[in-house]
Parts: C-alpha cells; structure tokens; sequence
C-alpha cells in the first residue's frame, strides 16, 4: 500500500496537479482577449507586466496592502496558513527523502523545528479561517458547502501529518492517511478553488495590467497603490 | 415571447419612440410590462457564449468568500452592514446564477438583478483593491448590465438615455442647431466684459478641441462661458465641434455598448475632420471614462488609446496653473477651510489624483483631505447612473449618507467637485441632510480668482 502510494500514485498525483494547473495557466491567457476586457495587453505588455508583478507581490507581503492592514485578524490567518503551506510541502524533510529515492533529486530541506512550527502556525491559521467564517454574517451569507470542502481538504493534509509526526496513535495509520489526503489535495486541485494556487497569480497579474496598461499607468505609473 | 410597447429588448432608435417612452411618466407602463417581459434565453445564452471568457469565468469561479470586500463597499456599511450588500455575495447571486444557470433564468429573477445592478453597485470599482484574488466586481457588474439591457431590464431613465445618444448623439435633446447657437450665444454674452472672447466652432488644426456634457449647454450654458473664458485668459488656440462636442454616454451607464460604440465614435469622427492637437473634456467622470479610458476599446482601436491625447478638465487646469498659462491671484484663494471630491472614474480609474492636489495647492489655503482620498475615496454615492434613477431614489439618498459622513468628517463647508455626478450627489445629500454645505465646479472658482492679463482687460475698466 504504502510503496503504491509514494510509487505510481505519487506520479498520477503529482502529473495531475502539475499538467492540470499548467493547462489552468494556459487556457486563462488563451482566454484573455483586448477587446473583451478592454485591455491592450499587447502593445503595453511591459508595462504592463511590471503592474501585473507589483500586485501580486503586494498582496503576497503580509500587510502589503490597504486591505490586508484593514483586516489583521483574517490577514494574520491567511498568513499563518499560507506559508507554512507552501514552504511545508516543498521542503520537509521526510518529502524530501521520497523525492530522492523516487525521482533522484530533493530540495533543500528544512530544520526539523522550524518544520514543526510552520506546520502548527498553519492549523492554527486554519481554524482562524473557520472561526471567521462562521463568527461573520458577511462571510457566512458567502459560505457554501463547497468552501468548507476546500477548507477540509487543505487541512487534512497537516493534521494527519501532524499527528503522524508527534507518534500519536497508530503511526501507519495516520502516515496513510497522510499520504491520501495529500495526495487528493494535488489531485483535485486543478478542478476546484484550489486553482488559485496558480490562478492567483493569473487574476492579481491581470487587474495590475489593467490598472497598469488602461486604467492611470501612465499617469500614476505601472505600481498601483493597493 | 410578449414584449412591451415600451418595456423590449430593443433599444430606441427613433424620436418618435424616444417621445412616446419618455410620455410614460415615471416609466409606469413601462415597468408593468417589464413584469410580463420574458426571458429570450437562446440569447443569453449565445451572448454568454460569446463574451464570456476566463478573466470573468475565473473571477467567478476562484472567489473564496472570504467576505474582505464587504467593508470595502461603501453601500455595505451604509446599508448597516446588511450582508446581501457583500460585493461577493451581489455578484454571485446575480451574474454568478445567471452562468451557473446557462442563461436558464426568469423575468422575476432577472427584474430582481436590475435592482442589484443599478440600485446596489454604481461600479465604483473599490471592491476589486480589496479583493486578495484581485475580484473587480464593478467590471462584472458593468458586464451585467450589458446582459440586461440586452434582455430589456434595463431602468426606464437609462434606456430614456440611451435613446437620447442614439438620436440626438447627446445625453439630452440638444441637436447641432441648439448647441451651434448656444455657442454664439454665450460668446455674445460674454464679449462685453472679455473683448475678444471666442467660442470658435469648428475650427481646424487648433491646438485644443474642448468637449462636454450635454446637460451644460441643456442646463446650464454659463459653464461652457466659463470655459471659453478660462481658455481665453489662458490664451488657448482652441475649438468645439458643431459635431461629437457630447462627450458623456449615459449608453456606459444603461450596458448599451452599441451605443457606447456610437457615441464616442461621434467624438473621434470630430478629432478626424478638425484635426485638433489634443482633446480636452469637462468636469465630468463618466465622460472621461466613456471616451477616454473605455471609449477606444468600444472604438475598436488595438492601442487602447485616443487618437490624440485627450485630458480631463483637471489636467488642463493644473497645467495651465504650473505653466502659468492661468496665474491666481494670492489675495483671492480660497481662504475658508476646503475639501475635494475624489472622482472614481478619473482618479481611482485614471490615476489623476495628483492633478487635483496640484490645482488645491494653487488655489486653496486651508486644504483638508477627505479620509480615505485619493484612489480609495468612496463613490459620492449617485455614481453609475445612480442619481437619474426614480425607482431607486429612496436607495441613493441612503447611500449620500457615507459622503455625508466623509465631508463632516472635514470640517469643511466648501467642497471642490469637479465631476458631474459628484456635484449632484454633493447637492442632493445638502438637499436631503442640511449639513450646511456648499460645492462648486472649479470652472467658477478659477474665475473668480484668475489674474486678468492687462490687454484682456474691458476698455472701460478703468475708473
């Protein structure tokens, strides 16, 4: 079981959400067009783009925007969970191992501490978003069954490998229901919300553009004061 | 499939038409038959198909509900935080049904989203700087419209409005004749205290074409006298065009983009035939947005760019003051504490907030910021159309109040409001609210402050 999850099922995982998410990129900027959006993207691609990174950069910095320091509680949430998101995945150690015997390379890996930490920081960041979402009538009246979907498949994967590594239990077991979980996570991330993986930065990339290209580049300059 | 005699998906191509909907008073008839008009869902359907591609799509799709737009819309804390006023939540309800639906919706349904369309969104585009995922719902909301008036559910003043631009080429019944004349008019008018004053029209190769709205030479035709004086003291080589001197399009506000298309087709048809250096326009939001920032999209021009460079009033003035083409006089600023509207459609949508600062430094001595200004300034609440529509006039008095609240918040007794959206809204909120305000144009303002050169001086001054 477990040499067919991190063999064939890791390769099916991860071709999935790697072609999935790259189809997502490109099927969004086939997508785009001049005349629709009202945006030349074309003839002011520069500065343009330099609108497009300035905005997804911005709102990547915790407290980078008008909106995030508005909102520090959902800001601290979102961060919390976010880095340890990206970083725990990519440089835990014990993935690490997997990648090197399974595809013979690894990334550079991080202390075991610090793992540990970003792993806590975000499931508590995940249970903020929780609270919010129930404690707020303007997010509440948001809330679909679809969003607490999402939620649930992106902790899954911390809490079982959490759980795993503090040896509560039947280790096996939870390291199983890791691998599952993790793995259901890149499988469904191209289909669902969790496109935003990539789409993020399709869709922030945009309205920098277009602020950028069409609305006041050229008179405030490509950077917009989010 | 009833439609109405009025109440159709047809936009009014004809004065005749635009006479008989306009005799509808208050648009009665024309509402009763909007409740009866059906849905023609084959059409939404291929409009759909058509137009709606992954910008919109993933807007919709990846929308996290995360409710962070919420206190960005300023009609959602005005409406006590009533949460069918989340941007998020008005969008999804309306466009977003209509897409999960495919088109499949109903005239209740659709009637329904009118009023979220044009009653809860003025498509200020605040919401999209707040947005994490970079949402613009006011660019959705602007789409929606252009689904409804496709479909006919469109308030009986925008389709009143459209027509007008589709049979006058003006937001109202001003033809060529009424405006030509208006322009000798108020030259006449104004040669006795400015020799030499010109409102030259149809002037070749000037340097400046100056442009406006429809409701000035309507309404109020001192305000053109006072731009042919601002640009005659400025000593400005400049023009009208007897043809496309409209440069507002209430067609932007209705989702007529035919008639947006038509309408500012007209104004670049004018910069062809009088081939003018530049283009200037009026204090007015939308009409810079209509002809300037959207208008060569509509046009069909790939550059996204005017054929000449076209600037708002507020660009002109700021640089005739730092050119010195208009000097002030210091005695005569403005000494009284003051403040400044922030237009969406030309600061937050343009970028043109350093200009307005620049014309305060010039002409203001005790200038105070709204707070949030510049381009997180709040909507002054009629923008969008909001302000001509009756059936949602109760609504928009509720939404003066957050303007209301900024101005008080000043101190100020004196608003600058260089747009024309923002100008009514600012009158009808001290109209509603009493607050003891007063709100100008800068056109005036400048007058009464401009250093009159000596040799444009009346003769007869001297006493």
């Amino acid at each position: 079981m477990y040499a067919f999850l991190t063999g064939p099922m890791l390769w099916v995982a991860l071709l999935v959400f790697f072609g999935g998410l790259a189809a997502r990129v490109v099927w969004y900027v086939r997508g785009l067009s001049w005349q629709l959006d009202r945006v030349a993207y074309g003839p002011h691609l520069a500065h343009g783009l330099k609108g497009g990174i300035h905005s997804a950069l911005k709102w990547m910095l915790p407290f980078g925007t008008q909106s995030w320091r508005e909102q520090p509680y959902f800001a601290v949430a979102f961060f919390l969970f976010h880095i340890g998101a990206v970083l725990v995945p990519l440089f835990l150690a014990g993935h690490n191992i997997i990648l090197a015997e399974r595809f013979g390379f690894s990334l550079p890996v991080l202390p075991m501490g610090i793992a540990d930490a970003l792993t806590v920081a975000a499931i508590i960041g995940l249970v903020m978003i929780a609270l919010r979402r129930i404690a707020l009538t303007e997010v509440r009246i948001l809330t679909t069954a679809y969003d607490w979907f999402i939620l649930a498949v992106s902790a899954a994967p911390f809490v079982t490998g959490f759980v795993a590594r503090l040896h509560v239990g039947n280790y096996d077991a939870w390291l199983l229901a890791h691998i599952i979980t993790g793995e259901l996570l890149l499988i469904v991330a191209p289909f669902t919300k969790l496109s935003h993986i990539v789409l993020f930065f399709m869709s922030r990339g945009q309205l920098g553009m277009d602020y950028a290209i069409k609305r006041g580049g050229y008179s405030r300059g490509a950077a917009f004061p989010w | 499939m009833p439609e109405g005699t009025f109440c159709n998906r047809r936009p009014v191509n004809t004065e005749e038409d635009l006479k008989s909907l306009l005799g509808d008073k208050g648009g009665a008839q024309y509402y009763k038959e909007m409740a009866e008009l059906e849905v023609d869902v084959e059409a939404l359907k291929a409009t759909l198909q058509k137009t709606l591609q992954s910008r919109t799509k993933t807007w919709l799709e990846i929308c996290a509900h995360c409710g962070m737009c919420a206190d960005s819309c300023f009609l959602y804390r005005v409406n006590d935080r009533d949460p069918k006023q989340v941007p998020a939540y008005k969008i999804q309800s309306t466009l977003g049904e209509i897409v999960r639906k495919k088109g499949e919706v109903d005239t209740a349904f659709m009637m329904r989203t009118m009023e979220v369309a044009w009653s809860q969104c003025t498509c200020c585009n605040r919401c999209g700087m707040y947005c994490p995922h970079g949402i613009d719902m006011g660019v959705m909301f602007s789409y929606l419209r252009g689904l409804l008036f496709s479909q006919g559910f469109v308030p009986w003043e925008l389709k009143i409005g459209s027509g007008m631009h589709r049979v006058y080429g003006a937001q109202m019944d001003v033809t060529t004749e009424d405006w030509v004349e208006t322009c000798e008019w108020m030259a006449e008018e104004q040669q006795e205290e400015w020799p030499g004053l010109e409102i030259p029209v149809d002037k070749e190769d000037a340097d400046t074409m100056y442009v406006l709205n429809a409701r000035e030479p309507k309404h109020y035709p001192e305000d053109l006298a006072e731009a042919a004086i601002l640009f005659h003291l400025a000593g400005e080589n400049w023009t009208v065009p007897s043809e496309g001197w409209e440069q507002t399009s209430l067609t932007m506000f209705a989702g007529d983009w035919a008639g947006c298309k038509m309408q500012v087709e007209r104004v670049y048809a004018a910069v062809d035939k009088l081939r003018p250096k530049r283009v200037v326009g009026t204090e007015c939001g939308h009409a810079h947005r209509a002809t300037v920032i959207e208008g060569p999209y509509w046009a069909g021009l790939p550059s996204g760019q005017t054929p000449v460079p076209f600037l708002h009033y507020v660009e002109w003035v700021s640089e005739a003051l730092t050119t010195g083409k208009l000097k002030i006089d210091p005695e005569k600023r403005i000494k009284e504490p003051v403040t400044l509207q922030d237009s969406c459609n030309y600061v937050r949508n343009h970028g043109l907030a350093k200009h307005t600062r620049i014309i305060m430094s010039y002409i203001a001595e005790d200038f105070h910021e709204m707070a949030p200004n510049r381009e997180h300034n709040y909507c002054c609440g009629g923008g969008g159309g909001f302000n001509g529509i009756g059936r949602y006039r109760h609504q928009r008095n509720v939404a003066l109040k957050t303007k209301r609240d900024q101005i008080l918040a000043t101190g100020c007794k004196l608003v600058v409001a260089p747009c024309h959206n923002c100008w009514d809204a600012i009158r009808d909120l001290e109209e509603e609210y009493e607050i003891g305000i007063r709100w100008s144009f800068l056109k005036p303002l400048l007058i009464s402050m401009v250093i009159v050169p000596e040799h444009l001086k009346p003769q007869e001054e001297d006493e």
